[in-house]
């Protein structure tokens, strides 16, 4: 991808470096937007929200299931009152759609009770026992077999790559930068603190370093010489359905949890999607997002004890999230080795509800640190509005493309996304620079064709708004490459990549 | 905002669209619109630029931008109205369409009648749950068609396709002439789904292997793919444990299939047959849905375009005759039964008859057969037969029935079964126009 001179691109120097551009790393950077401090983000993929945080199940979990007292405990439950306010500011698609923990037997039931008390000890007020019937009612497509459920009225659900774009624009609109394909390799500690960190783009001096780096924070840890904790990566692969069967389930719908994990879910998406997964494997490999058939196997016929008609002719799409195990909590605070970094590390689910509560504990451990907080008298908590043609009515459709023909072109015929849109996604601070960038972005793509239709028209799109050649557009990654010169071309021009 | 009326608008400018406008300004509709979101008329005929099409309609093998363009040259001459670069949005039930596009923004169209045109488009890995990573470099066959006829640019050097589907078979041939290697063509079942003059020509024609009975069970590569896993079937198309191999590619074509587009229809209560996945139609190509009618893929999935104009005539015409009144009111039909050896059968149902001495119906098979007999039962009684030297799920069965075969009878299906020793040919099926 064409690029400007890694020296543009980089400063010599920050207040703090954060290190890692998923939801946790981009909330925390706009929470230290907040302040006046030079506050930089670095993300080696070409976009941000493409590790754990583009593949999860997008759920503002009610916060019952965790150990009352534990990180997990206390930042679902505040991230998620958080996501009320900040959705509204920032844009992110949410739906309160509530959950449903169903049983199957009196064993369940039980532990059903036992979820409830918990939930009320970790502050949940609302959370109620169904009996069988008022299940049914209510989710007409489960399993009769089924004897009762937790229904728990607050779970919402959210766009988990909105809430990363979300947080990441509203940083960089309040000074925060945040550097792209740009890989931390070396973290230098003098006298046991923290000077700067090496990348692949160059050298950054700075006091404060987070540590937000997904699956990755056990090796940044040790970059700065700090071995309490390490990573297990688990992965969760997941079946996702058009929208044409999205009335499936109205809530998010778990079965019993067991010791190991939260169970095969059937949930809706906020975009009107359901899906089903995820399962749960530990996996060798850090980067292993391999679907399997082992593993679809399992996700099938774990959701079908809850719903026992699988729409599985509409599956779209099947993919992989990978969680950071560093235990049974979260890695969150100052290291205990190493002076200036900080840890918001093994932040697996319910790491995306927890995540502005995460950049509220970060920014508190900063200052507890050293660092200065000084209000950024500029901040604005708001991202403006980007139309979005399939909401609008015909009215607005037809001031908008009067005053933008592009919005009156449709590009992704499944979603319903306007040339215009795309363009904007593009250009928008952290705008998309990939395929997958504007899918994720504006969901050109993300319906039942998968692209097929929409691939050739949003390719072409994007190398006009860059500037670049059809051939320098990428899927995701840096040697995602999608299309070649035709052979003619090639023989004339050897080198080209 | 501004408001249009028509007396038949078409929805969709592939050939199916562009057919049906012209069947319906010969039968008497004054006002044809034709409405189609790319840049020009001829959907996917107009990347499709290979040889193969118009030997029925034209006597003539065309290319589709061939074809594409007699029918061009004709819906210029009948005066029909086409709007470009317009996407429709929504069909609601009494005929009123919302379309947009860039320069003329928002604009409603009420109409008499409507023709679902839209076309099909293609399954993708997703639907087909394809394990392994999710790497660049795996498309299906149509996507890349456009990329390398249309826009000149190619998905890959080490090409592997899966599905031998007709796109995936002029895909290899395509890809090959572009000087890339096609190393395999995998397919799941134990008969190909394309034509059997594809096969010959795209892949015999270039030494490109056909493995049947073999599926992927593996895509490898994080940025761009760099290979897959294959394995042999059982008869249950489960892959055999231990007969699996790897291939090296740098690009995955994928031709498993065509899906009719009916998304406009699904919003409202388009009935919908679960086999073909198009609406069910009479006769007249008619839909449960007053006033919309549907031809060409957006019905079903049909392998010769030469069909598909001759669909849409049909559907074209009907619709005029709704639009002037002249089509009579029905409220009960009977249906037809795809029975023993037969998918599908369209028309899925019939109204009393409208005219003509016979009628048309499509139909695939279930699975290959050599020597084979094609019949219609009545009530019970074969009323009609025909034979066919061979039969495949990949080739349409067309059989025009005399009305007067069909008579009253309330139970009416198609069968098809291995030919009896001396096959003796009855009712050879016709030319002519039938509806
Ligand atoms: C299957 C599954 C389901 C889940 N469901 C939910 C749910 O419903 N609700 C919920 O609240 N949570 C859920 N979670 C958890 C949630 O997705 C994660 O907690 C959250 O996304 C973690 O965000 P993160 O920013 O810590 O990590 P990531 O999103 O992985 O971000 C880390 C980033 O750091 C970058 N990076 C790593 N190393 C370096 C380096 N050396 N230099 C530069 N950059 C680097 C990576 O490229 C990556 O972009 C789920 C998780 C999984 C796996």
């Amino acid at each position: 991808m064409l690029e400007a001179s890694a020296s543009d691109r980089l400063p010599t120097q920050a207040d703090v470096v954060v290190i890692g551009g998923g939801v946790v790393g981009c909330a925390i950077a706009r929470e230290l937007s907040r302040y006046r401090l030079s506050v930089v983000v670095l993300e080696r993929a070409p976009d941000v929200a493409m590790g754990t945080s583009k593949a999860n199940s997008g759920i503002l979990h009610a916060g019952f299931d965790a150990e009352p007292g534990t990180w997990k405990a206390r930042l679902n439950v505040r991230g998620a009152r958080l996501y009320r306010e900040i959705s509204e500011d920032l844009g992110i698609p949410r739906r309160r759609v509530g959950s449903l923990v169903v049983a199957q037997d009196a064993d369940q039931l039980a532990t059903l009770e036992e979820l409830r008390l918990r939930g009320i000890e970790n502050g949940l007020t609302g959370l109620a026992l169904w009996g069988r019937d008022e299940l049914l009612a209510h989710e007409p497509n489960l399993s009769p077999e089924l004897v009762g459920a937790l229904w728990a009225p607050m779970a919402a659900i959210v766009c988990p790559f909105t809430a990363t774009f979300a947080f990441a624009e509203n940083a960089i609109r309040n000074g925060a930068r945040i550097v792209t394909e740009c890989a931390v390799t070396g973290i230098e500690v003098v006298d046991n603190r923290v000077t700067a960190v090496k990348t692949s783009l160059g050298r950054i001096a700075t006091s404060y370093v987070v540590n937000a780096a997904g699956v990755h924070s056990g090796e940044v840890a040790l970059m700065a010489g700090d071995d309490s904790f390490t990573i297990t990566p688990r992965r969760g692969e997941y079946v996702l359905f058009d929208h044409s069967v999205g009335d499936l389930v109205r809530s998010v719908v778990f079965p019993t949890p067991t010791k190991l994990s939260k169970g095969i879910l059937v949930a809706p998406t906020v975009h009107g999607n359901v899906f089903i997964g995820p399962n749960a494997s530990d996996i060798e490999d850090l980067e292993d997002h391999e679907t399997t058939r082992h593993g679809f196997a399992e996700i099938i016929s774990g959701a079908r004890r809850v719903v026992p008609n699988l729409p599985l002719g509409n599956a779209i799409t099947e993919f992989a999230g990978i969680r950071a195990v560093a235990g049974k909590d979260f890695v969150i605070g100052l290291s205990p080795v190493t002076g200036g970094l900080v840890h918001a590390a093994g932040i697996q689910s319910p790491g995306l509800t927890a995540a502005p509560a995460i950049a509220e504990t970060i920014v508190e451990y900063l200052g507890e640190a050293g660092l200065k907080l000084v209000p950024n008298p500029a901040f604005t908590p708001i991202n403006p509005v980007r139309p979005k043609f399939v909401d609008m009515s015909i009215g607005e459709r037809a001031r908008l493309i009067a005053a933008d023909p592009l919005y009156g072109r449709i590009i992704c015929r499944c979603e319903s996304i306007t040339e215009g849109e795309i363009v904007a996604a593009i250009q928008a601070p952290c705008g998309a620079r990939t395929m997958d960038g504007v899918k994720r972005r504006v969901r050109a793509g993300m319906g039942r064709c998968q692209g097929g239709f929409c691939g050739p028209r949003v390719t072409a799109i994007i190398a006009r708004e860059l500037g670049v050649a059809v051939t320098e557009v990428c899927k995701d990654s840096a040697g995602s490459w999608l299309y070649l010169p035709r052979s003619e071309t090639v023989s004339a021009e050897p080198n080209h990549a | 905002m501004h408001e249009f009326h028509y007396d038949v608008v078409t929805i969709g400018g592939g050939p199916a669209g562009m057919a049906a406008a012209l069947s319906a300004k010969d039968a008497g509709a004054k006002q044809v619109l034709i409405i189609e979101r790319d840049r020009e008329l001829g959907g996917i005929l107009q990347q499709c630029i290979h040889n193969g099409f118009g030997l029925r309609r034209f006597d003539k093998e065309l290319t589709g931008p061939g074809y594409a363009h007699r029918y061009i040259e004709m819906v210029k001459q009948a005066g029909i109205d086409v709007w470009l670069d317009s996407t429709v949005l929504s069909a609601d039930p009494g005929g009123i369409i919302t379309s947009v596009s860039p320069d003329k923004g928002m604009r409603v169209v009420t109409c008499a009648a409507t023709v679902y045109s839209m076309g099909c488009r293609e399954r993708t890995r997703g639907a087909i749950r394809i394990p392994g990573s999710r790497p660049a470099g795996v498309l299906t066959a149509g996507a890349a068609q456009r990329m390398v006829n249309m826009e000149g640019y190619s998905p890959g050097r080490n090409v592997v396709i899966v599905g031998s589907g007709d796109i995936g078979l002029i895909m290899a041939r395509r890809m090959s002439l572009e000087g890339a290697h096609v190393k395999a063509v995998f397919e799941i079942m134990p008969y190909s789904n394309g034509l059997n003059r594809n096969i010959v020509q795209c892949l015999e024609d270039f030494d490109i292997p056909l493995h049947l009975s073999h599926s992927v069970v593996a895509v490898h590569g994080e940025d761009h793919v760099t290979g897959i896993t294959v394995a042999k079937v059982d008869a249950k198309l489960n892959p055999i444990a231990g007969t699996e191999f790897d291939m090296d590619c740098d690009c995955l074509l994928l031709s498993v299939g065509l899906i009719p587009e009916n998304e406009l229809g699904r919003a409202h209560a388009l009935e919908i047959d679960p086999v073909t996945g198009g609406a069910v139609v009479d006769q007249f190509r008619r839909t449960n849905m007053s006033g919309f009618f549907a031809a060409g893929n957006v019905l079903h999935v049909h392998d010769l375009v030469d069909w598909v104009s001759q669909e849409a005539e049909i559907a074209g015409r009907s619709a005029a005759l709704h639009a002037l009144g002249k089509l009579p009111k029905v409220n009960v039909f009977r249906s037809v039964a795809a029975g023993d050896g037969i998918r599908y059968v369209v028309p899925q149902k019939l109204s009393p008859p409208g005219g003509r001495p016979t009628v048309r119906f499509f139909m695939r098979a279930t699975q290959p057969m050599g020597a084979s007999v094609v019949q219609l039962h009545a009530d019970g009684q074969i009323v009609w037969e025909s034979n066919h030297p061979v039969v495949k799920p990949s080739e349409m069965i067309v059989a025009d029935i005399p009305w007067k075969k069909i008579g009253a009878a309330r139970e009416i299906s198609f069968t098809v079964a291995p030919a009896p020793e001396e096959p003796e040919s009855r009712d050879a099926p016709q030319a002519e126009e039938a509806l």
